[in-house]
């Protein structure tokens, strides 16, 4: 029997503002103080007015345009009602049949290079968070209201997902696109990202008949491996259950499962006594509101660029391997924005992505901290300073690698100014102080070289030399270094062979 | 306080409070003695907080003995309906659901109020969460009409319409969502004005429909009525639904007749159902009108029969949402009966809500629920807003013809209390004459025009195109000028 | 469906009403129901003579004054100190707003 796995996802991003989508409250994750981020709105208090928030608005118009959507030029906000302690009004704000955005896609690279994939979005709309339940064991449940009335996009992909590693791709791409807009910080742990799958199975039998398994939703999940682990197991759970009970898509309704992320296993939802009927009906409380395709062309034009074409670009531009181009990008907004200015100062697209890649991640998950952190020790204007000090000879590698760990130490002061002029001229003012630059005197080292052939002990090693084996100057390199301290290892070891072929 | 009268309409009070011939505290002593006096015959009020009354008006007296210049309404007593909150004062909108509920935060209005220095003087009755005729509704109290003690006040703003009716205070702040200020003001022989939807910010008013309720003024006067709309319209960023536009200045031309004004009239307004004495003291009006120059046009207004259906659809399905936020989570009621080992969520919120809300609120949220359920929204409520915009291209055509229309404010004078208490559909047909102006957001008000044989008064709506409240209440005033109806008092 | 209070037959019947009771999360005891019932009956059956009105080509009007694009700066307001966001709470305690457990899962 031949299995496709069919799965589309439900994503709820938090957007990015000050303020809710409806007040003035502020919009911050802070559980560790319950019931302080709100207002008379945010708790839904008798006689107290929506008014819609135009940054979010227009955040939800520009997660459309990364999703390649139409937007609406006149949308509406709708009630949808249903009974719950975190909905303070008992119902919610949302988009019914006029969402704001609709029929895009978003491209994703499948799994071990298998090339690119289209996923459809039917819709991505506006709606306000709910406040949080926290269930205690034993007593009553505690209501916390912070995260009540945050704004929402909720992203509708059409069920063009095959596999588990399709999902993570499509969220992984998708949380990149978001969190480079600036539009989502997608901090899964915080909850600004979260996730319901639907997922069934298209069988065809050996007698080329096909059938479709009843179809289950995946509440709420904020991790993109629990999401990967959930399809796996359900994929499972849905062929085992079809060739035991026979059960298609025709025989049961949808049903809701949560996933239990310790056992790695799905488990059903208590089912509602009634469907579901949420009674949408336009809130009379809100305007419609309308735009221009002029006005989607403006917020358009400020959205920056997109992390597909950043990567493609740092391939064809910088000629950075497809390896390091999506390393770098994948960092996020800020990190490839560190990479630009580091690759700027020093004039060495290459160098720079492998400092970026290696030392400064390597440093950054070492210290455990974030990329703000790291940058106030080590700005790219410096880094890229000491990478240009490389390029121009000026530094050896291994010196400027002492002096990077310096600056990440807190033995020097950052401060060098705020061009890139001014930095490297403070990179090499410290350097110099080290006494790390590379000694560019022939002379000096000349007369080290002559010192060095002229000792019996390295008779040997010219001879070895001399007959075709150049990697027997390595000892002599070292002792030439050891008398002239700061110079250029290569640059010894050409003036080096050069000595003794002539003489 | 001097031997003589005090002075009874607001304009006069709060140009007296401005001369200093008495102060704020003096009329609001005046005030609490009259509550005291008549409200236990009439209970107009259902929370008078005797100290907070008494603070607002030393703070007017303060801000005077300062030099301060005075507002619009200095020293001027104002009941304020049991829906619009106050800080720290109780709005429980005469329900148990929330007869603990004490806001945090202040009504726009009730800011403005402040602002323009009137003196909030309790809390004055209604139908549970506005939805009623007749006060009887009130899950604390059933309003007398001052006129006739066995006889409703009309609602859902009846305490607010018999506390000015009776003399305790010269205004007071009601809300209309299908005829809440102009049926009682109506049936208590004062003037209503339901302004323009959005000329008032509803921010801290109680919803009851969303799209129809609007915050007026309740006055014995044609000018107090203006100069209470006067200090409360203007836009407030916190109602999305307020309108930004200029408020002109409603008392500068008053007084000035309209030359030329064009009274529309339409026939089916004066139809069955209509009591005759009513008819006749409306149709007299008219010819007042005439008198004083102004020509009366025939209008047509083929849809307004259906508004009471339409009304009847849309303010529940409204209602039914607004409500539902009443399930005693974070606020209102909740039952000591729930049973938490053996009931679930569900039945905690119907016990909550099952026990706070009164029957007619039962009625009009079940009603609304159903009119939205899956299978029925697009026969009961699509449908509705479409006759709803029939109802309003009705009364742009009109407005093309007349500037204002006349008709009854109501189908009959005062009804008796427990008269139409167990036929719902009877009591609604009460509103047929003032719904209409809710469906299209036009302004329109109601003021005295007769009596019947029994002494009890009969009102006269007007109602004029969107923000012509200036154009409504000079033709009130034309009305007025003309007419001692509005001078009688209860006895 | 049960009975008609009057000769033609209702569209909401006891069972119905029981029902949107249910779905408005309304507790109606048996009397009140009996009470109730009826009455909406009388108000539905009033409210269908909209079906009459030709609607063809007519947009649904959902406000009383329409206009758009009403928005608001996303600048913060003052927000409630949580005492006064939990003073009207039935239950709290001190931080959160109370509810009875909720089981909603498993």
């Amino acid at each position: 029997m031949k299995t496709t796995t069919i799965i589309g996802l439900e994503v709820h991003v938090q957007l990015l503002t000050e303020t809710k989508l409806f007040s003035g409250a502020i919009n911050k994750f802070a559980p560790e103080a319950p019931n302080t981020h709100v207002d008379p709105v945010t708790l839904g208090l008798p006689g107290t007015l929506p008014v819609m928030n135009r940054k979010a608005y227009e955040l939800a118009v520009k997660v459309g345009l990364a999703l390649n959507c139409d937007i609406a030029p006149f949308t509406k906000w709708d009630r949808k009602q249903y009974y719950y302690p975190d909905l303070p009004k008992a119902y919610q704000i949302s988009q019914y049949d006029l969402p704001l955005c609709h029929d895009g896609y978003l491209e994703i690279d499948l799994p071990d290079g298998g090339g690119q994939k289209r996923i459809g979005i039917i819709r991505a709309h506006l709606e306000e968070d709910a406040g949080k339940n926290m269930h205690a064991a034993g007593g009553d449940s505690r209501v916390d209201l912070n995260r009540a009335g945050t704004p929402l996009s909720e992203i509708v992909s059409e069920p063009d997902i095959r596999s588990a590693a399709e999902a993570k791709a499509y969220l992984q791409e998708l949380k990149l696109l978001m969190s480079y807009l600036g539009v989502s910080d997608c901090n899964m742990q915080e909850g600004s990202l979260r996730c319901d799958v639907n997922i069934n199975l298209h069988l065809e039998k050996e007698d080329g008949k096909k059938v479709a398994t009843p179809i289950v939703e995946i509440k709420n999940m904020n991790s993109f491996n629990g999401v990967e682990a959930a399809i796996l197991y359900e994929e499972k759970r849905q062929l085992e259950a079809f060739e035991k009970t026979g059960k298609t898509i025709d025989d049961a309704p949808k049903a809701t499962r949560g996933f239990d992320l310790d056992r790695g296993v799905t488990y059903p939802m208590r089912e509602k006594e009634e469907a579901a009927d949420y009674r949408y009906f336009p809130d009379p409380d809100l305007t419609p509101v309308t735009i221009t395709d002029a006005e989607v062309e403006t917020i358009r034009a400020t959205m920056g660029e997109f992390p597909a074409d950043r990567r493609s670009r740092f391939v064809a531009a910088l000629e950075l391997s497809a390896y390091d181009a999506g390393v770098i990008i994948d960092q996020g907004v800020a990190f490839a924005d560190y990479f630009e200015e580091v690759h700027r100062a020093c004039g060495d697209p290459k160098r720079a992505a492998n400092w970026c890649t290696q030392d400064v991640l390597r440093d950054m998950n070492e210290r455990g901290e974030g990329l703000v952190a790291f940058s106030a020790a080590v700005p790219a204007s410096v880094l890229g300073g000491l990478l240009r000090l490389i390029g121009d000879g000026d530094l050896t590698t291994a010196a400027a690698r002492d002096e990077y760990a310096k600056y990440l130490g807190g033995d020097y002061e950052t401060a060098g100014g705020t061009t890139p002029e001014d930095a490297l001229a403070h990179v090499r003012a410290n350097a110099e102080a080290a006494g790390a630059l590379t000694v560019k005197d022939t002379g000096a080292l000349e007369a080290a070289i002559a010192a060095v052939l002229d000792k019996p002990s390295s008779d040997k090693a010219i001879e070895a030399v001399k007959g075709g084996k150049q990697q027997a100057v390595g000892p002599l390199i070292g002792q030439v270094m050891k008398e002239v301290k700061g110079a250029d290892p290569k640059t010894v070891r050409e003036m080096l062979i050069a000595a003794i072929e002539a003489c | 306080m001097s031997g003589s009268a005090l002075p009874t309409t607001a304009v006069e009070i709060t140009a007296a409070v401005k001369a200093g011939d008495v102060t704020a505290v003096e009329t609001a002593e005046a005030a609490l003695a009259a509550i005291e006096a008549g409200d236990g015959d009439v209970a107009a009020f259902v929370h008078v907080d005797r100290d907070a009354v008494l603070g607002h008006a030393t703070r007017v007296d303060a801000k005077r003995a300062a030099g301060e210049r005075l507002g619009p309404l200095a020293g001027v007593p104002v009941a304020i309906k049991d829906l619009i909150c106050e800080e720290g004062q109780p709005c429980t909108c005469s329900s148990k659901m929330l007869a603990d509920f004490r806001p945090p935060y202040s009504a726009h209005v009730s800011d403005l109020l402040l602002a323009a220095d009137a003196v909030p003087t309790g809390r004055a009755n209604m139908d549970e969460f506005a939805m009623g005729s007749s006060t009887e509704n009130s899950a604390v109290k059933t309003t007398k009409n001052p006129w006739d003690l066995e006889r409703a006040p009309g609602g859902s703003s009846g305490g607010s319409a018999a506390a000015v009716a009776a003399g305790f205070t010269p205004l007071a702040v009601g809300t209309d969502t299908g005829g809440s200020i102009r049926q009682p003001a109506a049936f208590c022989g004062i003037t209503g004005l339901k302004p323009t939807y959005g000329r008032v910010s509803r921010y801290g008013l109680v919803a009851f429909a969303s799209s129809l309720d609007q915050i007026g003024p309740m006055a014995t006067t044609v000018a107090d009525a203006a100069l209470m709309l006067q200090a409360i319209a203007g836009h407030d960023a916190r109602d999305a639904t307020c309108l930004d536009e200029p408020v002109p200045d409603y008392l500068a031309s008053l007084d000035e007749p309209l030359t030329g004004l064009r009274v529309g009239v339409c026939r089916e307004h004066f139809v069955e159902g209509l009591d005759a004495e009513v008819s006749k003291a409306v149709l007299e009006a008219v010819e007042v009108y005439k008198s004083l120059g102004a020509e009366v046009v025939d209008v047509d207004l083929p849809h307004s029969k259906y508004s009471v259906a339409t009304y009847y659809i849309i303010a529940p399905s409204e209602a039914s949402s607004n409500l539902a936020r009443y399930d005693g989570v974070h606020y209102g009621h909740r039952s000591e009966k729930f049973d938490p080992q053996n009931e679930d969520l569900v039945t905690f919120y119907e016990r909550n809500r099952g026990e706070g809300f009164g029957d007619e609120v039962k009625r009009r949220i079940l009603l609304g629920t159903f009119t939205l359920s899956a299978g029925y929204s697009d026969q009961y409520y699509n449908q509705s807003l479409k006759v709803r915009r029939l109802i309003k291209r009705d009364f742009v055509a009109a407005f093309e013809k007349c500037d204002v229309i006349a008709s009854p404010a109501t189908p009959t004078a005062a009804f008796k209390i427990g008269e139409l208490v167990d036929d719902p559909l009877a009591m609604y047909l009460n509103d047929m004459y003032t719904i209409a102006a809710n469906m299209a957001g036009i302004p329109a008000l109601s003021l005295p025009c007769g009596f019947t044989a029994g002494g009890l008064p009969i009102g006269l709506q007007l109602s004029a195109g969107l923000l012509a409240e200036e154009k409504l209440l000079r033709a009130a005033r034309m009305y007025e000028a003309a007419t001692d109806w509005h001078t009688r008092r209860p006895a | 469906m049960d009975a008609a209070p009057k000769s033609d037959a209702p569209k909401v019947g006891r069972d119905d009403v029981a029902k949107i009771a249910r779905l408005a999360r309304l507790r109606l005891e048996e009397d009140e129901l009996d009470r109730i019932w009826p009455q909406l009956a009388k108000i539905v059956g009033y409210v269908e003579q909209l079906a009459e009105v030709d609607t063809d080509g007519v947009e649904p009007m959902a406000h009383a004054v329409e206009r758009t694009n009403v928005l608001r700066d996303d600048v913060p307001v003052e927000m409630l100190p949580r005492d006064k966001a939990l003073a009207n709470a039935p239950k709290n305690d001190g931080k959160y707003f109370l509810v009875p457990q909720i089981i909603d899962a498993e």
